[in-house]
């Protein structure tokens, strides 16, 4: 070894360990909200599901449906670049994107209704229900809303990971960085499995 | 061994030059040094808000201060205590430096992840001080953020929110480095029962940076959302509830307790096997321990609040679990003793930090136990007395095996030797004048002072005199001990490469080391 190539070294278990690491950091993340949430909901039960009726079912099992695909999509990117399928690796990894990116669109649209019925923190119209309903939509705007942000931070990942395999920095010897994105997806995407029985799915 | 021809890290140039050589440079020595520096300037800092502090408390009354200045004053002492210099502190100093050497590897697992950490330390660190120049007045929170104050102040609270919020995702990437660097990293031959203390320890607080940051990284988030969104978790007016705030701010706070000191725990164990001339007794007991502090110290949060509001069970439960985690760090003092025992013991100035360790983490963590059961709690909670539990195990603790460390590793960092005889006066001035700062404030709180007042009854004015002069007194002690170490920087001797005849693979290596530590990756028999 010489002097400057400590960045060099490839191990792919490691970094694949790394991050699986940061996923368990993510969990915890996501997990004192989802504390939150229990308390909240064991003490305003029915106020809950009420609240619930509000949000459209259709638009959040569309979305799940997406990030399902989306899932599947980039699992596949990772066995097509192993087969040293480039194209068709870009291609996958291109549907996911797209996908990411129809997610957000919907939930722009979702919580533009949202706002413009004047359910967000703070508004008149939901301060005159009661503290139930209030806490529900704070808990659904902070929770959907770090979970979009997660999403966006995905599309950043796998749009650096498709220029990585368009100029073969990622080819079939060395794709952890793939296998990674595609890890951070997954979570991306059980986050979301989670978010959505718990918000739409009660009322 | 005797590699001096190739270029030591100092010396070292890389791409950059001047300054950028250093907060560019992605070697694990260098940045343990900018930690270093960083965590020393900040520590000036602290301290002397603590000394206005003692100022103030010389008499009653107003002396120095009124009493929203001396709140403004002991929240940014503890936040800058807490957030920028104890937890980040033995990890990121002797972790960055010495994890790597001592498990026989060239450098971490991620080196630009480590440099990324100590860049978003310094951006957190500026963000969180930020909110004592913005308009408006300086956060009054206390450092722990309590809700509903913090977000009903109207001091600067969001920049130290923020900031507190950045430093926890610097020390969650610094944990994450150090468990894949020893799960992927350790020299050939060296199995897991094979590393030293020092590493072990770091293991443990690794884990806990990993999984318990972020929770207290999503609550401060959502106390930020309460500032600016209005959004209700914590407002009991708008059916929040702000005792949930407290257990998830403990949830992470507790185990941050044990981020500071399982390191601080693990230098001792390097340095009393170093000065005794023996084995560590009972390596397995001591791993086992760090390892049980550092699962048990995850279910103990609840005694923070033992008078906020709990059920009779969970008061117990917590209270019962406080006493368990006594047991495994008894089981280290109980190793410490007997390493000394009937060992051959130099007694140089690392050894007398490290045997003052022992005396002031043991009346610390005696006295944690009297605040852990839960009817001297009533009367003891937020008094002086939890001060004085809490600056003996932290300050005592992590401060006492902070500097063991840098004397006893100094000679290793810059190739020089110190000046043991300015070192030793430093450390016995500093020794007592911490006992007297601290001593009286265990009084203080029996006779009922509470804490983060700035005012008291005639009746405590003497323990507060000694207390204050107490103060005077570490403070000198503290400048003789960075004045002698700065200078010997400077104009130190040139020091062997095994001064302490230590026996860990920092020792094989030259002073300073070379830049990738080994000329060839040892193999452990």
């Amino acid at each position: 070894m010489t002097e400057d190539n400590t960045h060099d070294h490839y191990d792919h278990e490691g970094s694949k360990l790394g991050m699986w690491l940061f996923i368990f950091t993510e969990l915890l993340f996501f997990g004192g909200l989802f504390i939150v949430y229990a308390v909240m909901r064991y003490k305003n039960g029915i106020a809950f599901c009420l609240a619930a009726e509000e949000l459209n079912v259709s638009i959040g099992a569309i979305n799940t449906v997406i990030l399902l695909i989306s899932s599947a999509t980039i699992a596949m990117s990772i066995s097509s670049i192993q087969m040293k399928k480039t194209k068709l690796t870009l291609l996958l990894l291109a549907s996911t994107l797209i996908l990411a990116i129809v997610f957000l669109v919907n939930k722009y649209f979702e919580w533009g209704a949202k706002i413009e019925h004047g359910l967000y923190p703070g508004s008149e119209i939901l301060e005159q229900f009661g503290h139930g309903e209030v806490l529900f939509f704070g808990l659904y705007y902070f929770m959907t809303g770090l979970h979009a942000l997660h999403i966006i931070i995905g599309i950043i990942f796998i749009a650096v990971m498709m220029m990585k395999v368009k100029n073969g920095k990622l080819n079939a010897d060395r794709f952890v960085q793939l296998e990674n994105a595609g890890l951070y997806w997954h979570l991306v995407d059980v986050i979301w499995i989670f978010l959505f029985p718990l918000f739409y799915l009660i009322a | 061994m005797d590699n001096s021809n190739l270029p030591n890290y100092l010396e070292y140039k890389g791409k950059y030059k001047g300054i950028f050589a250093w907060i560019f440079s992605t070697d694990h020595k260098r940045i343990g040094l900018l930690y270093l520096y960083s965590i020393m300037a900040f520590f000036i800092v602290g301290a002397i808000l603590g000394l206005l502090m003692k100022f103030e408390l010389i008499a009653p009354g107003k002396t120095i201060m009124e009493a929203k200045a001396y709140n403004a004053v002991f929240t940014l002492h503890g936040i800058t205590m807490i957030f920028l210099i104890v937890v980040p502190g033995i990890p990121a100093i002797f972790g960055n430096f010495f994890l790597p050497i001592l498990i026989g590897a060239k450098d971490v697992f991620y080196p630009r992840l480590n440099l990324l950490s100590w860049w978003l330390y310094i951006i957190g660190a500026v963000v969180a001080i930020s909110s004592q120049f913005m308009n408006g007045a300086s956060p009054d929170t206390g450092w722990t953020f309590y809700a509903p104050y913090s977000f009903k102040t109207q001091s600067n609270v969001l920049p130290a929110l923020i900031g507190a919020f950045i430093l926890g995702f610097s020390s969650i990437l610094t944990g994450l480095n150090f468990i894949v660097t020893m799960h992927r990293m350790r020299a050939p031959g060296m199995k897991w029962l094979k590393m030293p203390i020092f590493p072990w320890t770091l293991y443990g607080t690794a884990w806990i940076q990993l999984l318990a940051t972020p929770v207290v990284g999503i609550t401060l988030l959502m106390v930020v959302a309460e500032r600016v969104l209005n959004i209700g978790f914590f407002d009991p007016a708008l059916g929040g509830d702000p005792v949930l705030y407290q257990h998830l701010f403990w949830i992470y706070s507790h185990p941050a307790v044990y981020i500071m000191i399982l390191p601080a725990m693990g230098i001792i164990s390097e340095v009393i096997p170093t000065f005794a001339r023996k084995a560590i007794f009972g390596y397995k007991a001591v791993v086992i321990s760090t390892l049980l502090i550092a699962f048990v110290g995850y279910f103990v949060w609840g005694h923070h609040m033992f008078t906020a509001g709990m059920s009779g069970t969970s008061l117990f439960a917590f209270s019962f679990l406080t006493f368990l985690v006594a047991i495994p760090s008894a089981i280290k003092i109980f190793n410490w003793m007997a390493t000394l025992y009937k060992g051959s013991i130099l007694l140089r100035t690392p050894m007398y930090w490290a045997v003052s360790f022992l005396f002031v983490f043991m009346i610390g963590g005696l006295s944690g136990m009297v605040l852990g059961a839960l009817a001297m709690n009533v009367h003891l909670h937020d008094t002086a007395f939890v001060v004085s539990h809490f600056h003996f195990i932290v300050f005592g603790g992590v401060g006492f095996a902070f500097f063991a460390g840098i004397h006893y590793w100094f000679p290793k960092i810059y190739g020089k030797t110190y000046d043991a005889g300015w070192a030793d006066t430093g450390w016995i001035v500093f020794f007592f004048g911490f006992l007297l700062l601290y001593t009286p404030m265990f009084y203080l709180g029996i006779a009922g002072m509470p804490r983060r007042y700035y005012d008291y009854v005639p009746e405590f004015h003497f323990a507060n005199i000694l207390s204050s002069f107490g103060a005077f007194i570490m403070i000198a002690g503290l400048s003789i001990i960075i004045i002698n170490l700065f200078r010997s920087v400077r104009k130190g001797e040139k020091a062997e490469s095994n001064p302490w005849s230590g026996k860990t693979l920092e020792w094989t290596i030259s002073s300073p080391p070379i830049v990738e530590n080994f000329e060839e990756i040892p193999e452990i028999k």
